[in-house]
Order: C-alpha cells, then sequence, then structure tokens
C-alpha cells in the first residue's frame, strides 16, 4: 500500500513540481510571476498539440517548452524592461493563457494520442517500497528529477546562477558588479516560464493524455504558494510538491478502500495541511530566516538608483 | 358563483403565460466550455440542432458563466439584447434566472436541473438515472473482481441517484458485487479524476464508471487494461479497449418542442423531467465486448422503462445498513428522487450531509 501511495504521490505531485521551480527560478530574480496558471494551460496545449501533429513526444516537450518561453517573455518585457507592475502583468498572463488556449485548443478537444508510458530503471526499481516510485515512472519525472538538481546546481555552482541571485536580492549592487540586471532577468523569467509549460505538457502528455480547456485546474496557484513553503530552494520544493500530491492521493485511497471517515474531513486534510505548513514556515520567518529575494517585486532602474 | 370563477380565474391567471413569439431567438448560458466534451457539449449539440427548425432565426450562446451574481446580469445582458427564449444549464443559475425571468415577462426562461417554477420561468432535466441504471447491468456483467470503482464529483441528489441506479443495475446481473465510489468534489480536474480512478483500480476494481465532466476516468482504466463506463457524451475515442458504454445526454428533441411550443403559443411554464421514451437521456452502443445475452437484457429492460412498464428504483430497496428502505413492490415519487441523499445496500462510501 505504501509502495502504491508513494507512486501516486510522485505523479500527482510532478507537474506542481515543475511549475514550482519555474516559478522559483523566476523569483530568485526578483520578478513574482502570478502568470503561472495560464503558462501552465498554455504549455499543455502546445505539447499535447505539437505531439498530436508530429507524433512525437520529445517535440512536444520542447514545444511546450518554446512556447512558454515566448509567452513568459511578455511579462518579462512589461516588468523587467518597461518596469510594469508584476502583480498586474500576472494576473493579465493568466487570463491571456486561459482564454488563448481555449480558443486555439477549440479543434484539440477530442483527439487522442499515446503519452508518456512508465520506464523501469534496471535494478533501482526493485528497491522495497521506493523503487517502484522513484525509478519506475515516465521520462518527464525522470527529468524532473535532474532538474531538481540542475537548479540548485545553477544557482549555487554557477556565475551565472550567483548573478541571477545578486539581481534577485540587491540590483543595484549586482549592476555596480558589472551584471546587466536586465538580461539576467529577463532570462530567469522565460526560461521559468518554460518550465512551468513543461509542467503544463505533463497534464496534456502524461498524466492525462489529452487536451481540455482549462486542464491545469487550480495547479498553477498551488505552484505560487509552494515557492513560498519551499524558500526557495528547489529541494524544498520537491518536498512540497509531493507533500501535497501525497495528501490528495492518500485522502482518495482513504475513500476507496472503505473508510468510515466522512470524505469532507479527508478532503480538508491537503488545505488542513497548508495552513499547518504556513504556521511552521511563519515561524521560521520570525526568527530571521527568511529567504525571500531581498527585491522581490521591486523594478529596477539605474537612474533611480538611491 | 361568478365569485368562484373570479377566484378561479385569479388563480390560474399567474400560470398562463402570454409568451408568444413567431420567430424565435434563443439565447444559452452555460456553465462550462463549450470544448468539455461533456455536459456543456451536449447542450451546445441541442442548440444546434434547435437552429434547424425553420422559425429559430438565431441562437447565441455564453459559456464559462460563473455561477451568482455575474449569472444575472450575462442573462440581464440577453434579455436586453431581444432574445426571446433562454436556457440557463446549470443548478447554480436557478436564482439568477427567476430575479431577471420577474423583470422581462414576455421572454419565456428555461432553466436546467432546478426545482423554481414562475410565470415565465419553466425547468426542465432528464431521468439520466435510467441510463445508469442500463449502464450498471453492463457493468455488473462485466466485472470479475465483483468490485466495481465509481468516480463521483460532489454528493447531490442527481449524482447520487445516479449511483443508486447504477447500483440496483449491477445488482440485476451480479448480487455478489460491490460499487465502491470515490468523491472528487470537483466536477471537472482531469488529474485528480484520474487519480481517484486510480486509486479505485488499486484497491482491486476492474470496471470503473463516473459521475465527471472528462474522460480522465477511461484514461486510468484504458492504462492498466481495465474496463470503463463514459459519462454524459460517447467518449469511446479515449478509451478505444476500455469502453463498454456510457449513458449519454441528447437535448436536441427537448429544445426543439420548447421552441416549437413558444412559436406556436402554446409554452406554459412547467417542470418537465423526460425520461428514455424520449430520448433525451440514451444509452451509446455497447461494446462488442458485451456478450450478446446481456445486451439483449439491456435492450429489454430498456424497453420496459421506456414503454413504463417497470420503474428503476422498486422495492425491496435496503439501505447500506440492510434495513428495508422501500417495501416490495413500492417505488419512488419524482419528488423522493430528486432530494434522494442516501446510499442503497451495495455501495461503499459515504455522504456527509
Amino acid at each position: 500500500m505504501l509502495e502504491i501511495l508513494l507512486d501516486a504521490t510522485v505523479r500527482a505531485g510532478t507537474p506542481i513540481l515543475f511549475a514550482t521551480l519555474g516559478a522559483i527560478i523566476n523569483e530568485r530574480a526578483g520578478i513574482i510571476n502570478l502568470g503561472i496558471e495560464g503558462l501552465m494551460l498554455i504549455g499543455a496545449l502546445a505539447g499535447f498539440s505539437a505531439t498530436y501533429f508530429s507524433g512525437s513526444l520529445l517535440v512536444g516537450v520542447v514545444a511546450a517548452f518554446c512556447v512558454t518561453f515566448i509567452a513568459g517573455s511578455f511579462h518579462a518585457l512589461i516588468t523587467v524592461q518597461l518596469r510594469g507592475n508584476q502583480i498586474v502583468s500576472g494576473l493579465a498572463l493568466t487570463m491571456f493563457g486561459v482564454g488563448v488556449t481555449a480558443l486555439f485548443g477549440k479543434g484539440m478537444v477530442g483527439l487522442t494520442i499515446v503519452g508518456f508510458e512508465r520506464v523501469a530503471i534496471p535494478g533501482l526499481s526493485q528497491i522495497p517500497i521506493i523503487g517502484k516510485a522513484f525509478f519506475n515512472q515516465d521520462m518527464l519525472i525522470y527529468f524532473s528529477f535532474l532538474l531538481v538538481f540542475l537548479v540548485w546546481f545553477f544557482f549555487y555552482r554557477t556565475r551565472w546562477g550567483l548573478g541571477v541571485r545578486s539581481v534577485g536580492e540587491n540590483p543595484a549592487a549586482a549592476d555596480t558588479c558589472g551584471f546587466s540586471v536586465s538580461l539576467y532577468r529577463f532570462f530567469a523569467v522565460t526560461v521559468g516560464s518554460g518550465f512551468v509549460g513543461i509542467g503544463g505538457a505533463y497534464l496534456s502528455l502524461a498524466s492525462t493524455p489529452m487536451w481540455i480547456e482549462n486542464m491545469s485546474a487550480g495547479r498553477g496557484w498551488i505552484a505560487v504558494a509552494l515557492v513560498i513553503f519551499a524558500g526557495w530552494s528547489s529541494q524544498r520544493a520537491m518536498l512540497g510538491a509531493y507533500l501535497f500530491g501525497g495528501i490528495t492521493a492518500m485522502q482518495l485511497r482513504f475513500q476507496a478502500m472503505g473508510t468510515t471517515i466522512s470524505a469532507h474531513i479527508l478532503q480538508m486534510l491537503p488545505y488542513f495541511f497548508t495552513i499547518l505548513v504556513l504556521v511552521i514556515s511563519t515561524h521560521r520567518l520570525q526568527k530571521g530566516a527568511s529567504q525571500q529575494p531581498e527585491g522581490l517585486g521591486l523594478p529596477y532602474d539605474r537612474e533611480d538608483r538611491k | 358563483m361568478k365569485k368562484i370563477v373570479l377566484l378561479l380565474l385569479m388563480l390560474t391567471l399567474p400560470f398562463a403565460s402570454a409568451v408568444c413569439a413567431k420567430d424565435i431567438k434563443a439565447a444559452f448560458v452555460y456553465v462550462g466550455p463549450v470544448g468539455d466534451g461533456g455536459w456543456t457539449f451536449a447542450h451546445d449539440q441541442g442548440r444546434i440542432e434547435m437552429e434547424t427548425l425553420p422559425f429559430v432565426k438565431k441562437t447565441t450562446f455564453i459559456e464559462s458563466v460563473p455561477e451568482g451574481a455575474d449569472a444575472t446580469r450575462v442573462i440581464m445582458g440577453l434579455a436586453n439584447k431581444g432574445y426571446n427564449l433562454i436556457f440557463t444549464t446549470s443548478f447554480g443559475f436557478m436564482d439568477p434566472t427567476l430575479e431577471v425571468a420577474e423583470r422581462f415577462k414576455d421572454i419565456a426562461f428555461e432553466h436546467c436541473s432546478g426545482y423554481k417554477v414562475s410565470e415565465n420561468m419553466g425547468n426542465y432535466f432528464g431521468k439520466f438515472y435510467q441510463g445508469k441504471y442500463l449502464s450498471g447491468i453492463v457493468a455488473g456483467a462485466m466485472t470479475k473482481a465483483d468490485v466495481i470503482g465509481y468516480v463521483a464529483a460532489f454528493p447531490i441528489p442527481e449524482v447520487i441517484r445516479g449511483i443508486n441506479a447504477f447500483t440496483l443495475g449491477v445488482q440485476e446481473v451480479n448480487p455478489d458485487a460491490i460499487v465502491k465510489v470515490v468523491w472528487t468534489q470537483t466536477w471537472f480536474d482531469p488529474g485528480l479524476e484520474r487519480d481517484a480512478a486510480d486509486s479505485l483500480l488499486d484497491v482491486g476494481a476492474d470496471v470503473l464508471s463516473m459521475h465527471q465532466d472528462t474522460p480522465a476516468t477511461l484514461q486510468a482504466a484504458e492504462a492498466r487494461g481495465m474496463l470503463a463506463i463514459g459519462n454524459d457524451s460517447d467518449m469511446r475515442q479515449f478509451a478505444p479497449n476500455a469502453f463498454l458504454t456510457a449513458p449519454v445526454w441528447s437535448w436536441g428533441v427537448l429544445y426543439k418542442q420548447i421552441a416549437t411550443d413558444v412559436h406556436n403559443g402554446t409554452w406554459k411554464p412547467e417542470e418537465i423531467w423526460w425520461g428514455m421514451e424520449t430520448d433525451v437521456v440514451q444509452l451509446a452502443p455497447l461494446s462488442d465486448k458485451v456478450p450478446q445475452q446481456i445486451q439483449d437484457l439491456v435492450a429489454e429492460k430498456k424497453q420496459a422503462l421506456m414503454q413504463h412498464k417497470s420503474q428503476v428504483f422498486t422495492g425491496p430497496i435496503k439501505g447500506q445498513d440492510g434495513k428495508i428502505l422501500l417495501p416490495a413492490g413500492k417505488t419512488y415519487s419524482d419528488k423522493e428522487l430528486l432530494s434522494m441523499n442516501f446510499f442503497i445496500q451495495g455501495v461503499q462510501g459515504t455522504i456527509a450531509d
């Protein structure tokens, strides 16, 4: 049972994990992105359409990345170049994503593709309990594991990562040191958006291989919240995404097993844990351990430097 | 005598509607997107069918309208634009529709799935549980594990009635089988529906059924080589091997009737609850996997329902605790059916009040 539960946890958590990682890359550079929900939908539709017409899942994933990269560049243009309000621009991006995918997705409703299949890693998938959950999954899930590592490696072991972090913490200081604030921020927003798009594509290519309007069903907003829970760290994003996916998977399985606990109480669990986690993380914040980038949400203008 | 006649006239007056229009201009208010492939899609197919009538000059629709205050504004807007027949197709549109209907007495309003009627607002629905019952017969015959999973949206009478009717169908051919219910608390979340379906397969179900808006449950069954029954519209392309059948909506016949009545000036606001005899509720063609004997049984039961020779809910019906709820030979009234809030024996699941 635990094995099955872990497996379901990973599968439910993966789209949220991609989206959270993408959002972290955005926010590390100091740009709040509330367009995650819209970007997920754009990624889901782009991935599905590209796979449908090309017959290749890889093409679908690449298309999802590229199209959301472009969609994200609008947010980058408004918030970085034009120094517009990040909240307004992000919300507009979500609304744009919902609308544009409904419009262009009409012709894709009801079509079918062959989605991602499980690929067992020899040896590792035989490990009791965790083997099936972590090493008998589809390629996108393996990629998400790699991405968690890559995001950490990028931020803490590369000069570019340091650049992104510094423009997020203190753009003026970074600018003085010769980092191009707008260039770093622009790429953080667009590349981050691209990974959010892959999260959306996970829904339409692996989780339920089809396109339906609004299929992300609020997962983008969960990702926005998880960024704070994760303290802008990729490893903790993994923990958060699996925690949320796991509790959902657990309450469904409690029902299926025929427990007599009220379904309403079971369904409260994910939200109950969210509140609990928020309490714990705020408590940690009060101890002065905030990981929030100092420059988050603030447009940077060299002329305005004080 | 005069007084009594006058009194009678006064009593009937509010129910006689003056709505009559030579040219029909109809508007539809939908809760979901036309592209949902299920509930709203089926209504829109009905709208398109209604358009074929010569006196229907124009139809329009507004999709994804949130239930509540926004709906009032949308319906009001349509009334102001000169539409003379307005359909609202979600339970939550009931009060907004009534509110607007009271201000536009010369427009005919029809609300789907509610229970309120006014002098120019009727309501309509179909006996979908009849289709659920027939699909239950198929599920009961096809399960080898005697465990059937049911992914359900919300514990409301419409869904509960469907689960009970489905279970009665299952028991018709397989008294030992149980129907396990998992609630998702959403009409529309493919990822979550898929997970709920997987959770039922994990506990041994080999046939799945559902009351949801997306084909995610079918995909879950297909992926594991199990069987499944669809909902709202024929979704077999999503699970060519798993798909057995589906109770489906076909609103065209009802919409054409209402439009014709308004055109002829014979339209009355009433409560319409049509069953299989009218084609509003149908059963999608059965898969070849279903044995001939069961196909015949389904056809026979369908015939009996259509000719009103039998009722789905006929006693004895026992509750989950084994107590008799409906004595042998008795049937439920429409009112009891419309407010059903309990599970019958054979269903494993809880309804929280």
